[in-house]
């Protein structure tokens, strides 16, 4: 399974990277597999405020569409735009396919390690 | 009594053993007892086939078929092509559900995409939907498409057709936005209207040519709507643009009309087809179904039912648009009537009703009392006054086999299509002189 | 298969307008059209012939066997399309005269009684052009009605997971929010939930029943009251109604609004996904508030000031009311009866004959559809409910409903429809049979399928990856 040990994650398959003073967030390689071919992707626009439990973000396989679930409170910076001409790149590498780097963050209290995750996905499955 | 049913009273009795149970009744039992009915519903006995047709001749005898129809107002009688109907009696098609399962499948997934090509190319737009189901309803799914968080206001052109309008209205009410409409000056929509627009203006919807059968000035319009940040809707009378420039080549977002004059009888106001196009950067935001091209695993081209992610069937109370049933078969029909017109006949069938609309003004305004309300540059539809109570005119008309224009108020809104021409329309005109009195 | 445009040459056409009678007059400059459309050039031979080649490409009820499930692919009956296509009903102009369409006025008012009467409504409006629009003009009776009483704390609608799509879709465009509420293991909706989702911001409950895994709630006396006495309304989505009409209606259940689509229910075609028709039937607390055209009703019914407003225009898709009036005078009371009787109990012994080969998601007396799980099947053979849905189409047979509902794993749902014999039943049975002796022998050959179709299984993640929506012209 391939769990970065650099990273922190969510219970609902977000990592968080830490990138200065913001955090990159994407979905992790067991989300993606478990999606399926990712067609699209709706992102926020940057500005956006972001609330930590809540969707800001949604990703389209061919018959189904998820919300990605925001692990961290904050404000969004930048997004992706590459993703939205190569949605498929999520699911080459879902750890470089960054969806959103978010500002003034807060609620990274709780976030599980990459031990933890492992851990959260083996009691899941 | 026919029921349609193949099996037989001794198949039923074998079935219902086969399931272990000894009556039909034996099905219902979930059914709480104080609702389940005694002996079905109180509606008469049923009737054989040579019965039913008969009362629907009779139902059929009691409504007038007018032989020369001037009345418009968005429903138009224009000649169908009897190629269309025979492409569109065909079982194979009007038996089939909407195409799910593409491998078997691809003739109405293919005319779909060829209905989608050729109404993108008549409108001069880059895409377009599966269809939904009239110009009204398309209209109120227009708009909604163009909403944002940061705009969510709606204005409408007082000039659009009023079953428009006020379609637009439920639909914006039913999704708590809000809604204007903006003025006209001399029937059409009044530009300095949107000099000042709000800044929450989400999209301004015009419709071209209007109500009363007038041009907009709808390349200034469209200027205008940008500059203020909004998107900039138009509804269409696809005949027109045989002829006159379409919304795409006006710098509209989207578009969208009726298309019943693309092959499909009058038919007491449906079924008719709605259709939508878009610009290239909507293409994510349009509502229904959409078809689109792709290859099986021998490389052959496939079409496919495509973007599902938007629909309903997935996205559920976050979809934008709840469409599912559209108008297929209407979409089919008018992709019949475009191919047997081609290019060539879409500019004469425009250019008849344009000339004879034209004509029919001219010789109208020479008696007394039929003077044009407006000034405007028309299509094919025109308001007049009359020189006597306007009921009276109509039902005269009515009495010599003519439907005369719509009344509106103590005025007539004219329309003429390819089917009349010179010497239908002198009759006409001596027709009215008659009536009349001159 | 050849393109539309892809067979056009220049210069060809068909010969269907004459020439002009009028004097010549010029378009002004700045009005006229800059760039002909693209539209394909062909004689009236080539037309017909694409067609005709695409129609074998086509499978409709008349080509085989569509148990289709919540969609009732019955036969449509060819005098419903006789009628329909008499010129006193196709050529009636929508604004004309009110003397001069009695004949329509009295289609609708005859449609009007007998829907009312089946299902138990007191009033119906036509308008509706399918059952989401339908579902919708339903709901926006139900948010006059709450704001006529000026409640305007009733925002939420509640839907059980089980429901179709559109339920949801558009109690938002109706402006509510969703509560979802669970089901419980048969299916049907979980009481306890209801009652906790129930209190004074409740506008709504919306249901089927039968449900949409084919089972008939036996609460649903209890459903209705709980809704009631929240101060909420309740609405039935028509989908299901071929499994009991003649046997109970929706009014008597306790619903105050309800959709039908004709195109299921009554017979009349679906021609490729419309065009349908889904009148709206309410309890006499709504009937105010009915949808209205904004031109016509004024001429044929008076104003009518507590009405919604419309929602397209005109009247409906009449020419479709034709069809299904039709059919509901040919059936009458017996027949509207024996018809939903005879979908139940072909469900029932199709999914008797089947229950061996492959798992029923709910092993009981089902109404007019079945639901199987493949999801024991997918684990045990890697076999998916996609797989067998492909194979049954190498075996001239339309597949199931595949996925739905989503309550169910690897679900396919069956509804036989009425209007099907027993041998077609049979039939169906053993090719289900064949296909699990298959899955147990060579599973893998039931991911190649369809091998006898036109083409096999399409690319749909590049279809969405990188859209061709329309053919692109080379210049």
């Amino acid at each position: 399974m391939n769990i970065p040990g650099n990273l922190k994650y969510s219970r609902t398959h977000e990592w968080v990277k830490q990138d200065g003073d913001g955090v990159l967030i994407g979905i992790t390689d067991h989300a993606q597999k478990e999606l399926g071919d990712l067609v699209f992707i709706n992102l926020p626009n940057p500005g956006d405020k972001v609330t930590k439990g809540e969707a800001f973000a949604d990703v389209e396989s061919v018959k189904a569409v998820s919300d990605i679930i925001s692990p961290v409170g904050g404000v969004i910076g930048k997004v992706n735009e590459a993703l939205l001409d190569a949605p498929e790149s999520i699911n080459q590498d879902a750890y470089a396919a960054w969806i959103a780097r978010v500002e003034d963050v807060s609620g990274t209290e709780g976030l599980l390690s990459a031990g933890e995750y492992e851990e959260f996905l083996k009691k899941e499955a | 009594m026919g029921s349609y049913l193949p099996g037989t009273r001794d198949e039923q009795q074998s079935m219902l053993k086969a399931v272990g149970l000894e009556k039909l009744e034996d099905l219902f039992t979930d059914v709480p007892a104080q609702v389940l009915l005694k002996d079905s519903v109180r509606i008469p006995a049923g009737l054989s086939e040579m019965q039913a047709r008969e009362e629907m001749e009779r139902l059929a005898a009691k409504n007038t078929v007018f032989g020369t129809i001037l009345r418009g107002a968005g429903a138009y009688d224009h000649y169908i092509p009897a190629i269309v109907s025979s492409v569109t009696g065909k079982e194979e098609f009007l038996t089939t559900y909407t195409p799910y399962q593409a491998e078997i499948s691809q003739g109405v997934l293919q005319s779909i995409f060829e209905y989608q090509t050729m109404i993108s190319e008549l409108t001069g737009m880059d895409v377009s939907n599966a269809s939904l189901y009239d110009g009204a309803s398309a209209a109120g799914e227009g708009v909604m498409m163009t909403l944002t968080r940061k705009r969510e206001r709606v204005l409408v052109a007082a000039t659009v057709h009023p079953e428009v309008l006020n379609t637009i209205r439920t639909y914006c009410w039913g999704r708590g936005v809000p809604f204007d409409v903006l003025p006209e000056k001399d029937g059409k929509l009044d530009l300095d209207a949107l000099n000042s627009l709000p800044e929450d203006t989400a999209c301004v919807y015009l419709q071209h040519p209007n109500f009363y059968g007038l041009f907009e000035e709808a390349e200034k319009a469209a200027e205008r709507i940008h500059q203020a940040g909004a998107k900039a809707v138009m509804g269409v009378y696809p005949i027109s643009l045989g002829l006159f420039k379409s919304p795409g080549e006006m710098g509209y977002d989207i578009a969208v009309g009726e298309g019943q004059p693309l092959g499909l009888p009058l038919s007491w106001g449906g079924p008719y087809l709605g259709f939508m196009t878009a610009k290239k950067d909507m293409m994510r935001s349009l509502p229904g179904r959409i078809v689109g091209e792709t290859t099986d695993h021998q490389g052959r081209r496939a079409f496919v039912l495509t973007l599902q992610a938007r629909e309903q069937h997935i996205r559920r109370e976050k979809a934008s648009s709840n469409v599912c049933t559209n108008q297929a078969l209407c979409a089919m029909t008018a992709s019949a009537y475009l191919a047997a017109m081609g290019p060539e006949g879409m500019r004469e069938v425009a250019s008849l009703c344009y000339e004879g609309a034209h004509y029919f003004a001219d010789e109208l305004a020479r008696i007394k009392g039929f003077g044009r309300t407006h000034t405007g540059e028309f299509f094919n539809e025109f308001m007049t006054g009359c020189p006597m109570d306007v009921r009276a005119f109509e039902k005269e008309m009515a009495r010599r086999g003519i439907l005369c224009g719509l009344t509106l108020g103590d005025r007539l809104l004219w329309c003429v299509t390819e089917k009349l021409d010179k010497g239908k329309i002198d009759h006409v005109i001596s027709v009215i002189r008659e009536v009349c009195g001159l | 298969m050849k393109l539309l445009f892809e067979r056009s040459v220049p210069g060809r056409r068909t010969f269907i307008l004459p020439g002009s009678s009028f004097p010549k007059r010029e378009v002004p400059e700045q009005l006229k059209r800059k760039a002909a459309p693209h539209l394909p050039e062909l004689s009236e031979v080539e037309i017909s012939r694409h067609y005709t080649e695409l129609a074998k490409q086509a499978f409709g009820v008349n080509s085989g066997f569509y148990p289709l499930g919540s969609c009732t692919m019955k036969y449509n009956p060819r005098v419903n399309e006789a009628a329909a296509a008499l010129p006193g009903f196709a050529r009636i102009h929508p604004l004309q005269p009110k003397d001069t369409v009695q004949g329509c006025l009295e289609v609708i008012e005859q449609a009007r009684k007998l829907l009312c009467e089946i299902t138990g409504m007191d009033d119906m409006t036509f308008q509706p052009a399918a059952g989401a629009h339908g579902e919708y003009a339903g709901l926006l009776l139900i948010k006059k009605y709450h704001e006529s009483r000026g409640d305007s704390k009733r925002t939420r609608v509640i839907v059980p997971d089980s429901a179709h799509g559109t339920n949801p879709a558009s109690a938002a465009m109706a402006g509510f929010t969703v509560t979802t509420v669970p089901s419980d293991e048969d299916g049907c909706v979980d009481l306890e939930a209801l009652k906790a989702a129930l209190d004074d911001t409740v506008a709504g409950l919306m249901l089927t029943n039968p449900n949409t895994v084919g089972i008939f709630d036996r609460n649903i006396l209890e459903i209705t009251r709980l809704v009631h006495e929240a101060g909420g309304l309740n609405y039935y989505d028509g989908a299901n109604l071929n499994a009991i009409m003649g046997w109970v209606r929706p009014g008597d259940m306790g619903f105050d609004v309800i959709h039908l689509n004709l195109h299921k229910t009554f017979s009349t075609p679906h021609g490729g996904g419309g065009p349908g028709a889904g009148p709206v039937g309410c309890k006499k607390l709504l009937m105010d508030f009915l949808p209205s055209s904004s031109i016509g009703s004024r001429v044929f019914e008076g104003e009518m000031p507590h009405t919604l407003g419309q929602i397209r225009a005109f009247y409906g898709n009449f020419l479709v009311v034709v069809r299904a009036l039709t059919y509901i005078l040919t059936l009458g009371r017996e027949g509207i009866a024996q018809a939903s009787g005879m979908a139940v109990l072909n469900a029932n012994y199709l999914m008797r004959r089947v229950r061996g080969a492959f798992t029923p998601a709910f092993d009981r007396i089902c109404m007019h559809e079945f639901v199987l799980t493949l999801e024991d099947v997918k684990k045990e053979t890697g076999v998916s409910a996609l797989d067998v849905a492909k194979t049954l189409l190498d075996h001239g047979m339309h597949p199931p409903t595949m996925y739905f509902p989503l309550i169910v794993h690897e679900a396919l749902m069956v509804e036989p429809t009425e209007t099907e014999s027993r041998e077609t039943l049979d039939g169906a049975a053993e090719v289900f049979i064949r296909i699990r002796e298959m899955i147990g022998k060579e599973p893998e050959k039931l991911h190649l399928s369809p091998l006898t179709t036109p083409i096999g299984r399409p690319d749909e993640v590049g279809a969405a990856r990188n859209p061709r929506v329309r053919y692109e012209f080379s210049e």
